[in-house]
């Protein structure tokens, strides 16, 4: 019978429906860091239960840690508090942690699918909303709460209700200079930051078909921005190449099977869908946020549509009708579980080789993990970057979201790679942020100002 | 908080009212508060950035101190699934939030902690609003079961998700137990799953 991938991973993981009429749905891999965890391992210890599924609870750091000089003990003396905290936590319960001086720490979304510990057909599970990054493996993936943290240690299950699935089909070929960013800010910005509550997105069609998997993984990222909470796309060849070969990945004989299954857990072409919408993407355009939320953006060619009383207008500093273009950037940020990776950073040093950074801004790069680091070092680009003017950083969440010392200052304005431009998201209570394409930050950077990143790319890629 | 909950029924005291669309998580509790291991004393930053703002934000009034329902609009809680933003709501004496609409996540933090999130139209939010405004004093109950809604002269009817209705008059909002009664069945899904078992 034909269904989704969302109702196939469902069902292999239900193991009872509750009183409640909730399932009880089993988490085949639970992603653990220093932020939203040291309370659940203490609930956990004030009842005396112990973690049910050690072996499939992995740990990182990432939210708080510097990115300037990651030696220890850190000197915010309450990060250190919560890093050893975790270190504790994972010793005593015998997961796996990969701390700051390890070779494969990172941010948590960015180094599940690095190690090949993100699969298709899985349910995930990690306290933090951005777990909807998982998805683009065709994994089944919920951000959650420090309670449901708890339960998940303690249980390996969360109590939860179906969503239903809404298929996102953007076709076309997207034009040079336009992003995987681009094509999920646009989708947000037309079905709202609200659209998405109840449903699981899963996105298709032929743009999406033609995606890598880390631009995939920018989408998908995105999906709670528009307000829901699991999105995915289905396994294909190029998730099962991406797969293959990673440490946690099976191999040999073992890795044919598992592309048989995860293949048999795809979506059918005549699945049912509770709704359905589509994208040209041939007509998206790079595109800035220019208000408080990740919907109220335009294409970087427009002027802002926003009504004049509007509270994010006088927040931002924009009048009704003017255009982000033009905006005098004072920070530029490369990173985040949205846009950190090796080809986020590919696409930017490809606008940086050969021009500097405007003087007046300070512009970072930072990797979303070591292995982005070592692999973007290999390729020579963090020279690129660094002979331009920016700070080539360790491996972090940085500046996406003010828990670290990569924070906005006053009502600075920053060009940013990372998912949300809520007020006082950056650091600092007025800060201001745009969020846009790696590339497009990078072109902001060198210019000083926002501008279109279309006018800085040779007509053909190099 | 409790492990051991008991069923919740209804909620009644004072309310606040809190105006705006889309009002995130890092708005209700800003991150730099995330750097602890512990939720203790977050009820004293909620809407800290908001506050230092604007003198006359709701929190700062003292004419809704003490109030234990607030009330929002449309989309409350979106972003971040930080679970302190709940719980700096619980930790200053909230019981029960009625609004437009809910973050998924936001509202399954709630739960957790035992605050129902109510959602009925946007105009019955707003005739709430504007009679707490005037008349702080008014109280505000609100019925688990039948979902109605009571503020001084004002009746009206909002909505739970039938599990979490459920599962607060069961007793059972806050399921780790739940999870682990029959922990046989769980171990047999595992059993089943080929990335488990083995390829």
């Amino acid at each position: 019978m034909s269904d989704t991938l969302f109702h196939r991973v469902w069902n292999a993981h239900a193991v009872r429906t509750l009183a409640s009429g909730q399932t009880q749905l089993f988490v085949g891999l639970h992603l653990v860091h220093e932020v939203t965890t040291p309370q659940a391992f203490d609930m956990m210890r004030q009842h005396g239960w112990r973690v049910a599924f050690p072996e499939r609870t992995f740990a990182t750091v990432d939210h708080i840690v510097p990115t300037l000089s990651q030696r220890r003990p850190f000197l915010d003396v309450v990060a250190e508090e919560m890093s050893v905290a975790l270190e504790r936590n994972c010793r005593e319960a015998g997961i796996r942690l990969w701390t700051p001086d390890s070779d494969e720490q990172g941010i948590v979304h960015v180094i599940g699918p690095e190690l090949g510990l993100t699969q298709p057909g899985m349910t995930i599970a990690c306290g933090d909303s951005h777990t909807s990054t998982h998805g683009a493996l065709g994994a089944i993936a919920f951000g959650i709460g420090t309670s449901q943290v708890r339960d998940v240690l303690a249980s390996q299950c969360l109590a939860l209700d179906p969503l239903k699935v809404r298929r996102i089909e953007v076709n076309g070929r997207l034009s040079r200079g336009v992003y995987a960013k681009d094509v999920i800010l646009t989708i947000i910005r037309r079905l709202g930051v609200h659209g998405g509550v109840g449903y699981a997105y899963e996105y298709g069609g032929t743009t999406v078909d033609a995606m890598t998997i880390d631009q995939r993984m920018t989408i998908c990222n995105m999906s709670i921005e528009g307000g829901a909470r699991v999105g995915y796309v289905n396994p294909d060849e190029t998730t099962f190449a991406y797969v293959r070969g990673r440490r946690y990945a099976p191999d040999g004989d073992a890795f044919v099977r598992a592309a048989r299954w995860w293949k048999s857990m795809a979506s059918d072409a005549d699945a049912r869908y509770d709704d359905r919408v589509a994208f040209d993407a041939s007509s998206m355009e790079p595109t800035v946020t220019w208000g408080i939320n990740p919907g109220q953006s335009v294409a970087v060619s427009e002027p802002i549509d926003a009504e004049p009383d509007d509270e994010a207008l006088a927040f931002m500093g924009f009048r009704p009708g003017a255009r982000v273009r033009g905006t005098r950037i004072d920070v530029a940020f490369i990173g985040s579980c949205t846009n950190g990776r090796l080809s986020d950073l590919e696409a930017a040093a490809e606008v940086v080789r050969g021009h500097h950074v405007a003087p007046h801004v300070k512009a970072l790069v930072v990797p979303g993990s070591r292995g982005v680091s070592r692999a973007a070092e290999a390729r020579g680009l963090h020279e690129i970057f660094v002979d331009a003017g920016f700070e080539w950083r360790g491996a972090g969440c940085s500046m996406c979201l003010g828990m670290n010392p990569d924070k906005l200052e006053g009502r600075q304005v920053s060009a940013s790679s990372s998912n949300r431009n809520f007020k006082g998201r950056q650091g600092s209570p007025t800060g201001r942020t745009l969020l846009m394409s790696p590339a497009m930050v990078a072109a902001a950077a060198i210019a000083g100002e926002v501008v279109d990143v279309r006018e800085m790319l040779d007509p053909v890629p190099a | 908080m409790s492990h051991q909950p008991s069923a919740i029924t209804h909620v009644a005291g004072r309310a606040l009212p809190l105006r705006g669309d889309d009002m995130d998580t890092d708005r209700i509790m800003p991150a730099r508060f995330l750097v602890s291991i512990s939720f203790e004393g977050l009820e004293r930053h909620l809407f800290e950035d908001d506050r230092n703002a604007d003198p006359g934000h709701p929190f700062n009034d003292a004419r809704y101190g003490g109030a234990s329902v607030l009330v929002v609009n449309a989309n409350f809680g979106c972003g971040s699934s930080r679970e302190h933003a709940p719980q700096g709501l619980v930790r200053a004496g909230f019981r029960a939030v009625i609004g437009e609409s809910f973050s998924e996540i936001f509202q399954g933090n709630a739960v957790m902690l035992g605050m129902p999130c109510f959602a009925t139209d946007r105009r019955s939010v707003e005739r709430i609003q504007e009679l707490i405004e005037q008349q702080p004093h008014t109280m505000v109950t609100a019925d688990i079961a039948t979902g109605a809604v009571a503020a001084g002269p004002l009746a009206l009817t909002a909505t739970l998700p039938r599990a979490i209705r459920d599962s607060f008059l069961s007793g059972q909002w806050n399921p780790t137990s739940t999870l682990l009664d029959r922990f046989e069945e769980v171990r047999a899904v595992a059993a089943r799953l080929p990335y488990i078992r083995g390829f």
